[in-house]
C-alpha cells in the first residue's frame, strides 16, 4: 500500500515517504523515562466512560490511544513526561528506564 | 513578435521572470534589487502575470515561501542581495536538498559590516557551498537571457539556480534589452512538471527526518537511501549537469541567437596572458585587452559564467590548449585568510589536471570601488614584470587600495 503510493517517482532524488506510524523510526529509544499507567487510579477505567483522556489530548507524538485504559505506545513514547504531569488523578508515574530491561 | 526596451538589469530581470510564467514570487526589499521586484509586483497588481506576490517580513522567509510553492509544483521566484541572501542562507541549503528548482537572482552587493550597498561578489560567492547552481551575468541581455535559460536547466535536474549580475553597474543601468516574444518563450520553457507534489489530497511527508544508516524497516524509505544517499544524489547531478546547462543555452541560441557558454572567450588565441574574471569586471577587462593589443602585448579574457557547479575539466582543458603561459584571475570576492574564491579553485582545476600554467591572483573593487581599464592594465603590467623577472609564485594582491 504505502509502496505502490510513492511507485510513481521513479528518481528517488529527494527524501519523500507519506504519514505512517514509525515515519521518524522508533523514537521510544530517546526515552530516559517511562510513563506507567496505574489503571487503578485513571478516571476512565474508574467510571468505564471515555472521561479525562488529557493523557491522550496532550501526547505530543500520539503514543496514547483513546481507550479503557489509554495504552502507551513504548516502541514511540519519547518519554517527555507531559502525561504524568497532565494527569488530574496522578495515575501516570516517569520511572527510570534503567529500572526495565530490554 | 519580439521587442527592445531600454531597460536596467533589474527590469530586464523582472521581464524574463514574466516571460517564463512566474507564478508566485516572494521578495523582501533590499537596494540594490528593489526595482526588480517592484516590477514584478506592478505586473502582478496590472494583471500583466498571472502570479501569486507573497509580501514577506525578511529574506528568509522570502526562501521560506518560494520552499513552500515549489513544492506544490508552482514555478517560484525571489531576488535579494548582500546581508538579505545572508538572511536566506538556512534555506538555501534547504531548497536544494530538497531539490526544488526555485530561480533567484541575486543581485551582487558587498556584504556589511561596514553597511555599503555597492557591488563586488561576496554575497553570492559567500553560499558557494549551498548547493544552488550559480550562473553570472555580462550585461542586462544576458540578465533576460540567463534567467529563462534557469528555469529550463532547474526543472531539468531539479537544482535551485541563482543568476547573479553586479548591482549598480548592471541592475541600474539602462541598455537595450530584446524582449522575446511570449509564444517563443513558452515553446522553448514548457511548464513546471515537478517529480513529486505536496497535495492535501494525497498527503506525503517531504525531507522527513533522514538517517544516517538506510532505514530497512519501511520499504519506501528504504529506497530514498539515508541522508548521505540524497546528498550523494545531489552532487551527482551537479557534477553531470555540464550536459544540460550547456544543451539548453544551445538550444537557446539557436532559437534565439544569442548563446554564452559556461565560458566566454575573447582575443584568447594568440594570448600570452589570459584574465579570468565573472561578470561585469570580465567585461570591463575585454576593454584593458583591447588597448593593450595595440600596445603590442597579447591578453585574452576568459569570463566565467557557470561558477557552480564549478567547470574544472573545461577551464583546465581550455588551459591545457592555450598558448598563454600565465592566467590572471582577478576576483571581487575574497574567501578571508585566502585568496579570492575563483582564483583558488581554478588553481585546483589545474592542479587535478595535469596543467602547468602560472597563476596571479588580484583582488579588485571590492565594495564597490569603482574598476576601470587603467588598473586592469596595471594589473597585466606587474604580472608581465614579475613573470619577466623570473618570480612565478606570485602571491595574490590587492589592487587600488589605501595600505
Amino acid at each position: 500500500m504505502e509502496k505502490d503510493k510513492l511507485k510513481n517517482i521513479e528518481v528517488p532524488i529527494s527524501s519523500i515517504s507519506i504519514p505512517i506510524e514509525g515515519e521518524a523510526g522508533r523514537t521510544g529509544s530517546w526515552r530516559t523515562e517511562r510513563p506507567i499507567l496505574d489503571p487503578s487510579k485513571c478516571a476512565a477505567v474508574k467510571q468505564n466512560k471515555l472521561v479525562c483522556m488529557l493523557c491522550w489530548l496532550y501526547c505530543p507524538e500520539g503514543t496514547i490511544s483513546r481507550t479503557i485504559p489509554p495504552k502507551i505506545n513504548y516502541y514511540y513514547c519519547k518519554g517527555c513526561g507531559i502525561c504524568a504531569k497532565e494527569c488530574p488523578s496522578k495515575a501516570i508515574t516517569m520511572k527510570d528506564e534503567t529500572n526495565f530491561e530490554e | 513578435m519580439s521587442e527592445k526596451l531600454v531597460l536596467s538589469g533589474n527590469h530586464a530581470a523582472a521581464h524574463a521572470c514574466k516571460g517564463a510564467r512566474v507564478q508566485v514570487i516572494a521578495a523582501y526589499p533590499i537596494t540594490p534589487q528593489s526595482p526588480a521586484t517592484e516590477l514584478l509586483s506592478r505586473f502582478v497588481e496590472t494583471g500583466q502575470l498571472n502570479a501569486k506576490y507573497v509580501c514577506v517580513e525578511s529574506e528568509h522567509s522570502a526562501m521560506t515561501v518560494c520552499i513552500a510553492a515549489s513544492s506544490t509544483g508552482a514555478r517560484t521566484f525571489t531576488a535579494t542581495s548582500a546581508n538579505g541572501l545572508a538572511l536566506m542562507h538556512e534555506q538555501l541549503h534547504w531548497a536544494a536538498g530538497a531539490r526544488l528548482p526555485i530561480v533567484m537572482a541575486c543581485v551582487n552587493r558587498a556584504v556589511a559590516a561596514p553597511w555599503n550597498v555597492w557591488t563586488d561578489n561576496q554575497d553570492s560567492i559567500s553560499q558557494r557551498d549551498t548547493g544552488w547552481i550559480q550562473l553570472y551575468c555580462e550585461d542586462n541581455q544576458e540578465i533576460y537571457d540567463t534567467i529563462l535559460q534557469a528555469y529550463k536547466i532547474a526543472e531539468q535536474i531539479y537544482c535551485p539556480v541563482m543568476v547573479c549580475y553586479d548591482g549598480y553597474i548592471l541592475s541600474h543601468t539602462l541598455m537595450p534589452v530584446e524582449i522575446i516574444d511570449q509564444n517563443a518563450i513558452d515553446e522553448f520553457l514548457p511548464p513546471f512538471k515537478p517529480y513529486v507534489t505536496l497535495d492535501p489530497d494525497d498527503p506525503k511527508v517531504l525531507n522527513l527526518v533522514t538517517f544516517p544508516w538506510i532505514r530497512h524497516d519501511h520499504p519506501h524509505i528504504e529506497k530514498f537511501g539515508g541522508y548521505p544517499e540524497i546528498r550523494y544524489k545531489l552532487q551527482q547531478t551537479l557534477r553531470s549537469s555540464f550536459d544540460v546547462i550547456e544543451r539548453v543555452d544551445k538550444e537557446f541560441g539557436e532559437k534565439f541567437d544569442r548563446q554564452y557558454g559556461i565560458f566566454k572567450e575573447y582575443m584568447c588565441d594568440e594570448a600570452d596572458y589570459i584574465i579570468l574574471a565573472m561578470g561585469s569586471l570580465a567585461s570591463e577587462a575585454t576593454v584593458a585587452a583591447e588597448i593593450l593589443y595595440e600596445e603590442g602585448y597579447t591578453v585574452g579574457v576568459l569570463s566565467l559564467k557557470l561558477f557552480r557547479p564549478f567547470p574544472a575539466k573545461q577551464l583546465a582543458t581550455f588551459a591545457k590548449q592555450s598558448a598563454a603561459s600565465t592566467f590572471i584571475v582577478i576576483d571581487r570576492n575574497l574567501s578571508y585568510g585566502y585568496e579570492g574564491a575563483l582564483c583558488t579553485d581554478f588553481k585546483a582545476a589545474l592542479y587535478t589536471h595535469h596543467v602547468q600554467k602560472n597563476v596571479h591572483g588580484y583582488l579588485l573593487g571590492i565594495g564597490g570601488r569603482d574598476v576601470n581599464v587603467d588598473q586592469i592594465m596595471e594589473i597585466v603590467h606587474k604580472s608581465r614584470k614579475a613573470i619577466e623577472a623570473g618570480q612565478l609564485d606570485k602571491e595574490t594582491e590587492w589592487i587600488n587600495i589605501m595600505k
